[in-house]
């Protein structure tokens, strides 16, 4: 099924942001993910941020330009931030980009 | 055998649309089904779709600034290959060289990560970036489908 909208949820013990990403994640798509994540930031100790991409099949360079938001803000709090359910396609961009130097990958908890 | 990753005679679609953020997927979407006829591998759809994501991206956010505006998707399949060709009658961009530099943004606020042109290089053939402040953008990019 396709999945149209990012879902967040916080785990507090252990200080987890975790962002279900849409199965396609575009300019259009990652539109709100900023505000909503902010929001998210400002209210909880968030020392990590896990992007889900479990349920995605598609991403451009504006998924790109979001997790590199993300990590900026977290360095600063002296957090981290994973990605976690790669597939091949997204794990091509995300080499592409480079940004595995900074991101790393984390394999999936739960279920 | 056949080879199905050409066509008959060249084909030619036209798309035009609004600038609304929502047409970057519609205009992937069109572009695959068009694309199908070439029967790709899936790896080469993927690199179709991106690249015309990154093209109609800028269209949106650099052509016209958030604002409205039409956009033309032009594709035509000729014996194996896919050309592209996606339009606007945007501000127009000063200095192509600096714009398809990798990682540049002129909208760094925007949380735009500057891969853009570098996505389209790197999943196309070719492409070709004709433009003129005040006069819009034209992205014209290549792809052979079935090597």
């Amino acid at each position: 099924m396709k999945v149209d909208h990012t879902e967040m949820s916080y785990q507090s013990e252990v200080r987890t942001l975790t962002v279900h990403l849409p199965s396609e994640v575009d300019h259009h798509t990652s539109k709100n993910l900023r505000e909503q994540s902010e929001q998210f930031l400002d209210t909880f100790d968030i020392q990590r941020i896990v992007f889900d991409f479990s349920d995605t099949d598609f991403m451009d360079s504006s998924g790109i330009g979001i997790l590199l938001g993300r990590y900026k803000r977290m360095k600063q709090a002296g957090g981290d931030v994973v990605v976690c359910g790669v597939n091949e396609r997204i794990n091509r961009i995300l080499k592409m980009s480079g940004i595995y130097q900074i991101i790393p990958q984390m394999e999936l908890k739960y279920q | 055998m056949e080879n199905n990753n050409q066509v008959q005679k060249p084909e030619t679609m036209r798309l035009e649309m609004e600038s609304y953020s929502h047409n970057e997927q519609f205009a992937r979407v069109v572009t695959a089904v068009f694309l199908s006829r070439l029967d790709p591998t899936l790896e080469e759809m993927e690199d179709v779709k991106t690249a015309v994501s990154e093209a109609v991206t800028n269209a949106v956010i650099h052509g016209y600034e958030g604002g409205e505006g039409k956009i033309i998707l032009e594709a035509t399949l000729e014996d194996s290959a896919v050309t592209i060709c996606i339009r606007d009658n945007g501000v127009g961009i000063a200095d192509i060289h600096k714009a398809m530099e990798p990682l540049y943004t002129s909208k760094p606020s925007n949380e735009r990560s500057g891969m853009g042109f570098s996505f389209m290089e790197a999943f196309m053939d070719s492409v070709t970036v004709e433009s003129e402040p005040g006069k819009g953008t034209t992205v014209t990019m290549k792809k052979k489908i079935g090597r």
